[in-house]
């Protein structure tokens, strides 16, 4: 225990290509303690990253260095530290979060100090829509999109009742919005007849579950994780609530949320998610995969790839990038494209939204745990928000 | 929607389980603080230990009906040996500190407990196995219901009818009884008040312990589990009334069935339920359903010297702080600057606290409230109404004054931890509302680009305006504790009885204090705000509160130098060691050194300290210092 | 202040009664107490008159019964009420401030009395401070005026709590056992100390005691209080004669009149 806490978290070994010059630094934060389940994976992802960088001689001929730090779970801690970064450790650059209200804190953060943050995680839409701000860039699908994706699944169902049960927070109550706008935009004859608002992690599984059989629906969705969900799946077992009900569940498919599940993982569900398993036979995703399970003997989550590809996405706006000043940078942000596992992809300039996409498909069971079958590779590109709708909604620059 | 018969049993039923598994943990807890009186804010942390314990050892033991439920025992168990490993090595030492302090060690056992257990189990959250036997559903008048919550349901109270017999039938339960009712009274037996205390500690241990334990076929075991469930717990116990654990069942039930059936009118209303039944009780019954008045007036308050006008020595402490403050702001970096302003920024928060828990003996589990709201009304000004920085900042604070009388009015008619459960619920149910109401609030997504005027924008600036704001703040605060308000407060706090006696409406003077503590949190609030450009939830959350209350309580209640030298020495500290992996372990492990080799607090701390050396040195003090025999 | 309505009796109390559960701890007490009187309630542990005194002051609701105090009706009326009439107590287990100096213990007294209780900024140390002083002059603590309180020993307790009823010169004085835990000097100083308080001022007084040579020394009249009724009244002479007095004290009660030592309280 002693040794590892001495570890310092800090200050990060710079790889092994390590150059004489002094090296650039970029600042990243996340919820290293309170999210510890998704946070590591994320972790691996950006460490196999920055070796590779380094190994590859690092950037603009200087070696990269992460400063990484933990935020605690908290926006007001993840500013102070931003402010840490930026202003102590004199960083070019900040990005990470996982929760969306610190990227959107950490976002405001970035455009008040005019500094560049490329948000790795957070999903809320309104990091790159209503909050949106020039200097801050997000690289997951958000919220919108992957409500979008699921949609045009959930509308090719017969189900017309649909009933809804999502963590009362904002994550929660945007997934749901969204998803029944773009449900009822392609099938106007669906009708929403209940909802559950369980407390994030805390959901009184019995009672939710006992409340959403009540309504007699014929289809689910889901947006419920983590704890949260492994209580809903194994009590709906239990009652019987999935028998001869579709459901659509976001991010359930997500290795992250479908591991711990074990052999109770849900059967038919339409998820998105993570088919890793079937990802090695993938030119684009075949290096990744081996070099990550070379490293860390396991194989990599979605938040693997988030770490990996956000850092890969920094160090390519660096290398572009005419100088380090945060103008530059940001200006090497916008419409910069760059290759990751999933091919090449770019930050869209009108509203700092990269084109990453998502894995939809089906869940199924495995050797004892839950996988993803019948997946399709969603393209980001195909479900973003219109540029009408950007310029209506993101803030004048 | 379907409002059956057997729809209504079946949700009954469920609650009925759920019940049964809030009532083991509460029980435990209840019972600890009975008979120690100390709020182990650890409970939770015993609840998770036996979840990932049971996980471990049932899946190592053959599985069977025989391998679930020993496990389950041996867990729980073994949860109960290191409660009582952590009463002998920890709180043994601290029962003499005032009131509340062993708060502060329970509460560094958690973030001791939280990264060990990360370290043993990795950040993976696990999904146990169902239990043998039990992995099932029976249908009951057409639903389905677990076979396991039957089991749930029938534990609870067999457990409840085995601590009767225990307390009921044994020298050692007659024991635990009578100390509950009256602990001067133990020492009087010749209990060996050492012994009990471990074995109490065992027993609620373990009890917690086995509630983990037994949700292992119910969900998946997290490192979230021990903050998840302590808050309702405390809630439980407090309604059923502290120490009783009869009353922490029927608390258990009610809050159990409020859920289960208020999710069914009012979904959104989930969070907030379990603080509402509390507060409704507490008004009505301010000991909870079967509690029995506090007994005796504050002995803390004896051992307190009598307050006096600051002293050459402490004029210069003032000043070597300040210099010190500026020091780091302006030489210890651009970063020195961001943190010399948090620091003033929560100084002056946790003064506030310590105004009405210091001096009016109300301590506040939800001190944040009022900080929070303020925060929230200065966004809300400076966004909406579009109103300048200063204005907003001189607004802001009234809100936090209105909602400070609101709250106060009903804290004030109750006393000790009840009076710090309610405010615990007002600042949960303000909080819910504030998450919910996500129009105007913008839920946890929180308001953004609330920043400083163009002329305050630069770090520098907003720091020296904190600084001046804060310092007036700090001053107005000693004030009002040197003036007839501040000692009639003290008389009141000392001796309730003779205050009345001598025409002092002392409930109006608390609440008075109440409100006062609220406008000066209002005013770090705003300060906050501006500081950081947003506002989230997370600020008027138990967190923020028990930060506070913890400052207040590490620096030492008894000092007016302590909720400062508490809050700088506590942010400087965490901001300095949560670089490292495993900090909150290494922050457990200092707060605790601190509780035990400074009981009185880190300002008593340092004062013995100071005549530890003056003596050594040789040099006696002129004034006659009453403080020297103390 | 210390003029009394020379026409009616300052305090009359009429079939107070009280009891806890089935326990009769006072039953239909009456009398009443003249301007300038110093008279004594005595009566066997447990005979109720810390009860009385607790309905006197509206520390406790009677079951039944009136007090009238200088004309005024207060039954059921709060102690701080009572007090701002005119009313002071002092306690049986002494009741004072002890984070506070001796003098701050006193000039709380005199913010209330003054009603500055909520004043915010003004300086407290200098609040009333002359004449806290003379208070404490008055019952012998002049010179432990910046004492901690709560090192006092328990006779100077006493005596500051005194000092401390004084403040709002009251009509009417309830002592609760004011020389309990003092030595036998001390004791004839302090009862000495209220008869002048009563000769000087007008104030009248109305004391429990067990010592029965400070009874029969100082108080013009005598109540004897036995199982929560007034089996006996009049002057020390009476009271020494009084065949029912003698029983009580002798046969069922704890102790003969005058043989009664000082027992210590915690
Ligand atoms: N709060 C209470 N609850 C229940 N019983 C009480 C209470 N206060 C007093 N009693 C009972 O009432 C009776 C009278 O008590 P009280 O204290 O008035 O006696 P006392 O004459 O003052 O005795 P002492 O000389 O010991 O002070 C006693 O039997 C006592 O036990
Ligand atoms: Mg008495």
């Amino acid at each position: 225990m002693a040794a590892a806490a001495a570890a310092m978290l800090g200050a990060t070994a710079l790889g092994t290509g390590a150059l004489a010059e002094e090296p650039i630094k970029v600042g990243e934060l996340n919820s290293y303690t309170r999210m510890a389940a998704f946070t590591d994976p994320y972790k691996k992802g950006w460490e196999l990253a920055l070796e590779e960088i380094n190994a590859a001689g690092g950037v603009r001929g200087r070696p990269l260095e992460v400063i990484s730090r933990d935020d605690d779970g908290k926006p007001a801690d993840a500013v102070r530290i931003a402010e840490e970064l930026v202003s102590e450790d004199e960083v070019v650059l900040l990005w990470g979060t996982f929760l969306s209200n610190i990227g959107l804190a950490v976002a405001d953060f970035a455009a008040q100090r005019e500094v560049l943050f490329v948000a790795a995680e957070p999903l809320s839409d309104a990091v790159t829509m209503e909050k949106g701000n020039p200097y801050t860039f997000r690289l997951r699908p958000s919220t919108g999109m992957q409500a979008r994706m699921l949609a045009e699944v959930a509308a090719k169902l017969p189900a017309k009742r649909w009933a809804t049960v999502a963590p009362n927070y904002a994550y929660g109550q945007d997934a749901v919005a969204k998803f029944k706008t773009a449900l009822t935009a392609l099938r106007p004859d669906v009708e929403f007849v209940g909802e559950q608002w369980p407390g994030l992690f805390k959901i009184d599984a019995a009672a939710t579950v006992r409340a959403l059989d009540a309504v007699e629906p014929e289809a689910i969705y889901n947006v419920t994780f983590g704890g949260d969900l492994a209580k809903f799946v194994r009590e709906g077992q239990l009652r019987g609530l999935f028998k001869g009900r579709d459901v659509v569940s976001l991010l359930t498919g997500e290795p992250e949320y479908l591991l711990p599940l074990g052999a109770e993982a849900p059967e038919g569900w339409i998820v998105t998610g993570y088919p890793v398993e079937d990802l090695g036979d993938d030119p684009n995703h075949k290096p990744f995969l081996e070099a990550y399970q070379a490293k860390w003997g396991e194989l990599p989550q979605l938040g693997s790839i988030v770490g990996y590809v956000t850092l890969k996405a920094v160090a390519a706006a660096i290398e572009k990038a005419e100088s380090l000043e945060t103008e530059d940078l940001v200006a090497a942000m916008e419409n910069l494209t760059f290759d990751s596992p999933v091919g090449p992809v770019t930050f869209r300039d009108i509203d700092n939204q990269a084109t990453l996409g998502a894995w939809v498909g089906r869940t199924a069971l495995k050797d004892g745990r839950g996988v993803m079958v019948d997946w399709s590779y969603a393209d980001g590109a195909d479900y973003m928000a219109s540029p009408e709708e950007v310029a209506a909604t993101r803030p004048a620059e | 929607m379907t409002l059956d018969l057997g729809f209504l049993l079946g949700q009954f039923l469920a609650a009925l389980a759920s019940a049964s598994a809030l009532f083991l943990v509460a029980s435990g807890l209840s019972i600890i603080f009975g008979v120690t009186r100390i709020v182990n804010f650890a409970h939770g942390s015993f609840y998770m230990l036996g979840a990932y314990l049971g996980y471990t050892i049932t899946e190592a033991l053959p599985t069977g009906v025989l391998g679930f439920w020993g496990g389950t025992l041996v867990a729980a168990l073994a949860v109960g040996v290191i409660g009582a490993a952590i009463e002998i090595v920890v709180l043994r030492r601290i029962y003499r500190s005032p009131e509340l302090f062993q708060l502060v060690a329970t509460f560094a056992i958690v973030l001791i407990i939280q990264d060990a257990t990360l370290y043993v189990w990795g950040p993976v959250e696990r999904l146990g196995p169902r239990a043998p036997g039990l992995d099932g559903a029976v249908q009951i008048l057409g639903e389905y219901v677990p076979e396991y919550d039957l089991a749930l349901i029938a534990i609870g109270p067999v457990v409840l009818g085995l601590i009767w017999l225990v307390f009921h039938r044994t020298r050692w339960g007659v024991l635990v009884r009578a100390a509950t009712e009256d602990r001067e009274m133990v020492g009087a037996l010749g209990v060996n008040q050492s012994w009990l205390f471990t074995t109490v500690f065992f027993l609620g241990s373990a009890l917690a312990g086995l509630g983990g334990a037994l949700q292992v076929p119910r969900e998946s075991v997290s490192l979230l589990m021990d903050l998840n469930i302590i808050a309702e717990v405390f809630v439980v116990v407090v309604i059923g009334g502290m120490g009783s654990v009869l009353g922490a069942y029927v608390a258990a039930l009610l809050i159990a069935l409020f859920n289960a059936f208020g999710i069914l009118i009012l979904p959104e209303i989930s969070l907030a339920v379990p603080f509402i039944v509390m507060a409704v009780v507490l008004i009505a019954r301010p000991w909870g359903l079967f509690g029995r008045p506090e007994s005796g007036e504050h002995q803390q308050a004896l051992s307190e010297e009598p307050l006096r006008p600051l002293g050459l020595a402490r004029r210069a402490a003032i000043l070597a702080g300040v210099a010190g403050l500026a020091g780091l702001a302006f030489l210890g970096g651009r970063y020195g600057v961001v943190l010399a302003t948090d620091i003033v920024i929560v100084s002056l928060f946790a003064a506030s606290l310590h105004f009405m828990m210091g001096l009016g003996g109300m301590a506040s589990f939800g001190h944040a409230a009022y900080f929070g709201i303020s925060a929230y009304a200065a966004a809300f000004l400076a966004t909406y109404a579009g109103l300048s920085m200063l204005p907003a900042m001189l607004l802001a604070p009234v809100a936090a004054m209105l909602a400070a009388a609101f709250f106060g009015w009903f804290c004030v008619r109750s006393t000790g931890v009840y009076l710090a459960m309610l405010t615990l619920a007002a600042a949960q149910i303000v909080w819910s509302v504030v998450f919910q109401a996500s129009e105007i609030t913008g839920g946890d997504d929180g308001i953004l680009g609330v920043w400083p005027d163009k002329w305050a924008k630069s770090r520098e600036v907003y720091f020296l305006l904190t600084l001046a704001i804060g310092a007036m703040a700090l001053v107005t605060l000693q004030r009002i504790a040197h003036a007839p308000f501040g000692y009639v407060l003290r008389a009141a706090r000392d001796n309730r009885l003779r205050a009345e006696a001598v025409g002092v409406d002392t409930r109006n003077h608390q609440w008075a204090a109440f409100v006062v503590s609220g406008v000066f949190a209002g005013i770090a609030g705003v300060l906050f705000v501006f500081a950081k450009g947003s506002i989230f939830p997370d600020e008027l959350a138990i967190p923020r509160s028990f930060d506070a209350l913890l400052m207040v309580l590490l620096g030492g209640v008894q000092s007016v130098f302590g909720p400062l030298l508490g809050a700088a020495s506590f942010t400087y500290v965490r901001d300095e060691i949560s670089r490292l992996e495993y900090w909150r372990f290494i922050f457990g492990i200092l707060i605790i050194l601190v509780v035990i080799l400074a009981p009185d607090g880190i300002a008593g701390g340092l004062q013995r300290l100071w005549r530890w050396i003056a003596a050594r040195a040789g040099f006696r003090r002129v004034t006659p210092d009453k403080a020297e025999g103390a | 202040m210390s003029t009394t309505p020379a026409d009616g009796p300052v305090l009359e109390v009429s079939g107070l009664s009280k009891s806890f559960g089935g326990n009769h701890a006072v039953r239909e007490v009456s009398f009443a107490l003249g301007a300038s009187e110093l008279l004594a309630l005595i009566g066997p542990n447990g005979a109720g008159k810390t009860t009385c005194f607790n309905m006197l002051n509206g520390q406790l609701r009677p079951d039944r019964g009136r007090v009238v105090f200088c004309g005024r009706d207060i039954t059921g009326m709060r102690p701080r009420e009572a007090w701002r009439l005119g009313l002071g107590r002092t306690f049986q287990i002494t009741a004072t401030f002890p984070s506070m100096t001796v003098i701050e213990n006193v000039q709380i007294a005199l913010i209330s009395h003054e009603r500055k209780s909520y004043e915010l900024f003004s300086a407290a140390r200098r609040q009333g401070r002359a004449e806290a002083e003379a208070l404490l002059d008055r019952v012998g603590m002049a010179g432990a005026a910046d004492r901690h309180c709560a090192e006092l020993a328990y006779g100077d307790l006493k005596r500051l709590e005194l000092a401390v009823a004084l403040a709002n010169r009251p009509r009417l004085l309830l002592m609760d056992e004011p020389t309990a835990g003092m030595a036998p000097a001390a004791r004839v100083e302090l009862m000495a100390l209220a008869a002048r308080i009563v000769a000087e001022e007008g104030v009248s007084i109305l004391f429990t005691e067990h010592d029965m040579d400070v009874v029969f020394r100082h108080a013009h009249r005598i109540l004897v209080l036995n199982r929560g009724e007034i089996i006996a009244e009049g002057s020390a002479e009476a009271i020494r004669a009084d065949a029912r007095v003698r029983e009580v004290y002798l046969g069922g009660g704890t102790q003969e009149p005058g043989a009664e030592e000082a027992r210590p309280h915690a």
